[in-house]
């Protein structure tokens, strides 16, 4: 405002006390509100731990994932060992640190897909009347009925093998589990997504841009959308949260990635069958799986609180 | 009422035809041709082959094949398992009672837990109880229920023996003791279930009481003098109860989702675990049928919630 003629003589000792109040700024409040939460600030601390523990642990850790050692077999936690070992002696906390990175990045990576498909759907039946919307929002409840679990294994044990060949077996199971957990969860985005365009679209701003001559599509993109994606953050981060069950769910039945790949899921698989006689190595991969849902869990409640304008809590 | 109903019914019929053309496109869509085998095989001449094709239709094109597949499922010709050579609707008959008896009993928990906590936490925003119910909400649904499973086995079966950890359908008990069998073999599959959906409707109870509880109709409720468990049972519950009911009818597909995994952790013989050792066997005929019938289900179960709805909100059913 630098250089305006001020409205009023009151204006300006306004201004100066404007000056010694601490700066404001969008960002700055959502922080400050955020901060507020304090369940989520402990969520954000512990979450960047194990974040920061699969990405650079393995050079940390440079113990071998598949390393067998049948000397070794179900031990518990121990100085060499600090997560113990599994049947065939492989060390846990290596096989852990490696699951962390396929099961959190499958996490985030479904959670794009959702985002991505919901924000699309969501917009195009938002921007567009009659029966464009009524289509899409038929084709949303149709996929909201469907049953997800079986859907996804049936998917899975069709598709399996076709995209093993294209992609490799790690690769391709990968993109089969993200594409699928993601096709899966792109519903209430949408919806979300639609119900802020209906009421967007109305408003003074974007009728202002319309006025001065901007397209639909850069009203969607530089006035509307930015205004509605609050609430899709929100949603975006309870999906990682659910990706995360979603994978470690089709691992711990056997058929999400192949047996030598260790993910969160996998492990607990493979260790419910020694359940009696070592219980730390099921233990510990449960615990895992569960801390890093919780904690997602938690920041997308703070980022509710944050964000959404029409929270409840 | 009636015609509210018949609505519904309608309206069912199109969903359902739905996920049926979605379940073909994906079984049609899929790589792999069921005659891939004879292809290698020497023995058979390509003829023979082309011959079955045609006889069974795999040429036709699409649309008519659609058709066909259709008519057959709702003949009740749902083919047979390929592993134990038993039609595959008599298969998911037995295998039903199970998983609609562990369903059920595990949303009555849920809805047992997820009622009184939720309203009493609403009530008092804010207080002690509200926070740790709120706690314990969160780990309730972060807990999956693989995870929350394995460790009821580990407490209670393999530390304090007080229950078995494998169902058993073919109990060799008579009488009460059959019952009280059954009740002792269900309880951890039914509370696994039921801890988890009841957590998070706990937070759906909550929040929709905290909206309903500010409204002046309450006031006036107040104001006339009615004792404050009538207000809140008889004016704020059964309002609260209608966005509640929508959130439930769309954790339908999750629940049982959740019910396959139970079934299969305590060995329940239900159509979640006829699911999973089907796929593990390339049981296709029984991996469609079950899945059809798990859409049937949920297709139902909405259905239930919209008659609920109706019931709870007559606005809705006499428009």
């Amino acid at each position: 405002m630098a250089g305006s003629t001020p409205a009023s003589l009151t204006a300006e000792p306004g201004a100066a006390v404007q000056a010694a109040a601490p700066r404001f700024s969008p960002a700055l409040d959502a922080w400050r509100r955020f901060r507020r939460h304090r369940m989520a600030v402990g969520s954000t601390v512990i979450l960047s731990i194990m974040a920061l523990a699969v990405i650079v642990g393995p050079f940390l850790w440079p113990v071998a994932i598949n390393e067998i050692d049948f000397s070794a077999m179900l031990q518990p936690p121990s100085a060499a060992h600090p997560f113990g070992t599994d049947d065939l002696g492989q060390d846990l906390l290596a096989r852990m640190l490696y699951g962390g990175r396929i099961s959190l990045s499958v996490g985030l990576a479904a959670m794009m897909v959702s985002i991505v498909v919901g924000t699309l759907i969501g917009s195009i039946a938002g921007i567009s009347r009659g029966s464009v919307d009524a289509a899409l929002m038929w084709l949303t409840d149709l996929f909201l009925s469907l049953p997800q679990l079986p859907l996804l294994l049936l998917l899975i044990y069709l598709f399996r093998d076709t995209l093993k060949g294209l992609l490799g077996p790690e690769g391709g199971i990968f993109v089969m589990i993200v594409a699928v957990i993601g096709g899966f969860r792109w519903m209430p985005v949408a919806r979300l997504v639609r119900a802020q365009f209906l009421s967007l679209r109305e408003k003074e701003f974007v009728e202002a841009a319309r006025a001065l001559g901007a397209s639909t599509p850069r009203q969607v993109v530089r006035h509307i959308l930015p205004n509605a994606l609050g609430p899709v953050i929100v949603a975006g981060t309870i999906n990682v949260a659910d990706a995360i069950i979603a994978e470690s769910t089709l691992s711990f039945l056997g058929l999400g990635f192949p047996p030598d790949t260790p993910t969160w899921g996998r492990i607990l698989f493979d260790a419910k069958d020694t359940l009696d006689t070592s219980p730390h190595w099921a233990l510990i991969a449960g615990a895992a799986i569960f801390l890093a849902v919780l904690t997602i869990n938690f920041i997308g409640d703070g980022l509710r609180d944050v964000l959404d304008p029409r929270r409840v809590l | 009422m009636g015609r509210y109903l018949l609505r519904r019914l309608l309206i069912a019929v199109p969903s359902l035809l739905g996920i049926s053309v979605v379940l073909f496109t994906v079984l049609a869509l899929a790589p792999g041709d069921p005659f891939g085998e004879l292809a290698s095989n020497p023995a058979v001449p390509p003829e023979v082959r082309l011959a079955l094709r045609a006889k069974f239709g795999m040429d036709d094109p699409i649309y008519f094949r659609y058709v066909h597949w259709l008519t057959a499922m709702l003949h009740g010709d749902w083919g047979f398992s390929f592993v134990s050579r038993v039609d595959v609707d008599r298969l998911i008959l037995q295998r039903l009672p199970a998983t609609l008896l562990v369903i059920g009993s595990s949303q009555i928990l849920a809805l047992m837990i997820a009622l009184p906590v939720g309203v009493i936490a609403a009530t008092r925003p804010y207080s002690i109880f509200d926070q740790i119910a709120n706690t314990f909400a969160f780990i309730g649904f972060s807990l999956p229920t693989f995870f929350t499973g394995l460790l009821f086995i580990l407490l209670f079966s393999i530390h304090l023996h007080w229950l078995p950890f494998v169902f058993n359908s073919e109990l060799n008990a008579t009488g009460w003791r059959w019952y009280w069998e059954e009740f002792r073999q269900s309880i951890m599959p039914v509370a696994v279930l039921g801890m988890f959906q009841g957590a998070s409707w706990t937070r759906y109870v909550r929040s929709a009481v905290l909206d309903v509880i500010r409204l002046d109709y309450v006031t006036t409720a107040r104001a006339k003098g009615l004792r404050e468990g009538k207000v809140v049972v008889k004016h704020v519950v059964r309002n609260a109860l209608i966005p509640v009911v929508t959130l439930v009818a769309l954790q339908m597909p999750a629940i049982f989702g959740g019910a396959i995994i139970t079934e299969q952790i305590f060995r329940v013989p239900g159509i979640g675990s006829l699911l999973i050792t089907s796929i593990l066997a390339n049981d296709t005929p029984v991996i469609m049928g079950v899945t059809f019938v798990f859409a049937c289900l949920v297709v139902l179960f909405n259905m239930i919630a919209d008659i609920l709805y109706g019931w709870l909100d007559p606005r809705i059913a006499y428009r």
